[in-house]
């Protein structure tokens, strides 16, 4: 009984309650989205700024689920500039994998649900808005003008196709109106090629089982690329993979941007990785972005004290330290969060102010943004 | 089964003579795992996982064993604590015994000295057993303690890993990783082991979990004066648990030697190359980076010669013949290269090299 007592505990009928919320509130959303013929002047927006591939303005994805909604993002705003390479840092469950679902429009649904912002997509005659385009259209979008590299390349690769026929259906939907069999496969053995592949009309013919891990890293990144994509999203792609091999990938996405001058959105929870591809980086916590800058702010003078402490929190070879600094207490709950700022509990470096609402985003410099307390005074509020 | 495997034993190693100040000697330790082919599953080959790996594990430090995956570092923990059944050559000597030499019931009073700490904390604990019975089912099962102060008992050891006793009734799902990784180091020191092996303790946890269970790992092995083999992947991170570090390709140890040695005066190729795929965090930071070519060839068909030959980048003739020695190069750092040959090892190895290409 003494399970009742415990915090977070829900009655069968009180769960009950909200799946039938929940239902309402996520079925009003999916008959928004199923309509049919919704004219363009709905979806399409401006960009704020011309340079950027894409911008985040203030999104919210919510999950409802029968426990309770899950705030995963909850006010995200950042933007991605053409050409460069973004990355997202943060824990585990920090909301950085659903940031990166939420512009492709692969959601858990119906319970993963945009609730609100935007995400604006730059093609360069036109902007999206990909939280308001209908399903039909984001079709033409995903895989051809944004598409995405899985953490886990076993599972992103389907193991009853050959590695083949995978990619060329990437380009047949895409980009192979009136190309003959003859020429996609000409064009899939080239991307085979380009990702470094050396076998690659034995690749081609191959299940992914026959394939090493680092080989169908290289097949997922060929698939991203089949398009020539304006947006990668590289959702820790080298996570799964030996240094070694990581060195391989991390050179050869380099290698890559360069060529067809796309921009990158990289996420991982790997500083070292981070420092290496980013030139901005947006660093999470709890559904929030708590920091972003160049990379040479946020490595060489972090102000959230959650980045100060992950850097401190990871052993870097060369240095000698005793003991690792580790962020005391754990990430608040997601149902239930704090209406203060959602880091006060671990914070070490707490100020007087800190008792106040969530801060919002102080500009320390003109790349350089951070939502803390500490750096209140003397700078104007955004 | 058993006798077949007898004869395949393999007893061309010199036995070292144990000497106290070492915890743990292992002297040519090989395991291989038959391959089974054709009608009458018949044994057409061999995966040569620990192919041939010697140290020496002074009391109370940590050794890491770094390398890519699938090079054998998982199966040389379990080879030495007899967790794989029998060895296939080479010799374990936990505290002067040869651990394959023990009946059924001296194995069983030693395994209580030396624990396993798995990888993934999600899929080694039972889900049907409470955190209470997980950590005190082998303390009752080796009678470590009485009956009546079994309790205190593992509240005490759940304390010192910091958790709680009111977890105690809780079942493994209702805790996060890295909370179920202390259960497991709970689990591993309820039995109060003279040694330990850490088998990626911390590769499936986050950053900032990373660095309590790090430091948790530390903590006790001043408190019980533990010995750790530190397997990892994560070069940084036994950097900063190791004493002395040694580095796998393929089954063979390449280099061993001092943390120190080995990070700031790598000898072995691979070594250099595994140090400078690191990733620094730091944007500015100088690369300086060798990419290895390709991935790590099979182990049941590994190269002749010197098996990292194939993506070397210092290859020399001789590399693709003959295997390097194990020879210790500078005092307490031992490598397997040709490039730091001895003269007669040399004269050897140009022998062996001759005598191939005679033969092809």
């Amino acid at each position: 009984m003494a399970k009742k007592k415990a915090e977070g505990y829900l009655s069968a009928r009180e769960s009950r309650r909200i799946s039938r919320e929940n239902r309402k509130i996520t079925n009003a959303y999916e008959k928004q989205r199923k309509r049919k013929n919704v004219p363009e002047n709905e979806y399409l927006t401006t960009m704020r700024d011309p340079n950027n591939a894409v911008e985040f303005d203030n999104l919210h994805t919510y999950f409802f689920t029968d426990a309770g909604t899950v705030k995963a993002v909850d006010g995200v705003s950042f933007e991605v500039p053409i050409g460069k390479t973004v990355g997202v840092v943060g824990e585990s469950g920090c909301g950085k994998s659903v940031t990166s679902l939420s512009l492709m429009q692969l959601l858990q649904r119906p319970q993963g649900q945009v609730v609100d912002g935007a995400i604006r997509l730059n093609l360069g005659d036109k902007a999206y808005d990909v939280t308001r385009t209908p399903n039909e259209v984001l079709q033409k979008l995903r895989g051809h003008y944004v598409s995405m590299i899985f953490q886990e390349p076993m599972t992103a690769l389907n193991p009853v196709f050959r590695i083949g026929d995978q990619i060329n259906e990437v380009i047949e939907l895409h980009d192979g109106e009136g190309q003959s069999a003859e020429d996609i496969k000409k064009r899939t053995i080239g991307l085979l090629e380009m990702v470094g592949i050396a076998n690659s009309e034995g690749v081609y013919s191959m299940f992914p089982h026959e394939l090493s891990g680092g080989m169908r890293q290289r097949v997922v990144i060929a698939m991203a690329l089949a398009c020539n994509p304006k947006v990668i999203i590289a959702d820790e792609p080298t996570t799964a993979l030996d240094v070694t091999i990581q060195a391989q990938i991390l050179d050869l996405l380099r290698q890559l941007k360069n060529r067809i001058n796309s921009s990158i959105m990289f996420i991982t929870h790997d500083l070292g990785v981070i420092a290496e591809m980013a030139d901005y980086v947006v660093v999470m916590y709890a559904g929030r972005v708590v920091e972003r800058g160049t990379a040479a702010d946020i490595f060489h003078h972090p102000a959230h004290p959650y980045t100060i402490g992950l850097m401190a929190s990871k052993p870097v070879v060369g240095k000698k330290i005793d003991k690792l600094y580790s962020i005391p207490g754990k990430v608040p709950n997601p149902i239930n969060m704090p209406n203060y700022c959602y880091f006060k509990d671990r914070c070490e470096m707490c100020v007087d102010g800190c008792d106040g609402e969530y801060p919002c985003m102080i500009s320390l410099s003109e790349t350089h943004q951070v939502s803390c307390y500490r750096y209140y005074d003397g700078k104007e509020e955004k | 089964m058993a006798a077949i495997n007898k004869t395949q034993i393999d007893t061309s190693f010199t036995p070292v003579t144990y000497d106290p100040q070492y915890i743990l000697m292992v002297n040519n330790l090989k395991k291989y795992f038959p391959i089974k082919g054709g009608m009458i599953s018949r044994t057409v080959g061999h995966v040569k996982a620990v192919d041939g790996v010697t140290f020496n594990l002074k009391r109370g430090t940590t050794m890491g064993l770094v390398g890519e995956s699938g090079c054998g570092k998982t199966t040389t923990g379990r080879t030495i604590l007899r967790l794989s059944g029998e060895k296939t050559g080479g010799q374990v000597l936990f505290n002067g015994k040869e651990v394959y030499d023990l009946s059924a019931k001296e194995m069983r009073e030693m395994r209580t000295k030396m624990q396993i700490i798995f990888q993934d904390p999600f899929s080694s604990l039972s889900p049907r057993l409470p955190v209470g019975e997980i950590i005190g089912e082998a303390v009752r099962e080796h009678k470590l303690v009485a009956s009546e102060e079994f309790d205190d008992y593992i509240d005490r050891i759940m304390d010192s890993c910091g958790l709680q006793p009111f977890h105690k009734d809780r079942y493994p799902h209702e805790f996060s990783g890295g909370q179920r990784q202390r259960i497991c180091i709970a689990r591993a020191l309820a039995l109060n082991p003279e040694f330990v092996v850490c088998d990626e303790p911390v590769s499936a946890l986050d950053v900032s979990i990373q660095a309590q269970i790090i430091n948790l790992l530390r903590e006790l092995q001043e408190q019980y004066k533990l010995t750790y083999l530190f397997i990892s992947h994560d070069l940084s991170v036994v950097e900063h648990i190791s004493d002395s570090v040694g580095v796998m390709y393929l089954g063979n140890l390449v280099e061993y030697g001092t943390t120190e040695d080995i990070f700031r005066m790598p000898l072995h190729p691979y070594t250099e190359a595994l140090l400078s795929a690191i990733p620094v965090p730091d944007p500015d930071a100088k690369m300086n980076r060798i990419v290895l070519e390709g991935s790590i060839p099979s182990p049941a068909n590994p190269p002749k010669g010197c098996k990292f030959h194939t993506r070397c980048e210092k290859c020399m003739e001789v590399c693709k013949y003959a295997a390097p020695e194990w020879t210790e190069v500078e005092p307490n750092h031992f490598c397997a290269c040709h490039l730091y040959n001895s003269a007669d090892a040399q004269a050897r190895a140009n022998e062996t090299m001759k005598a191939e290409m005679a033969a092809q």
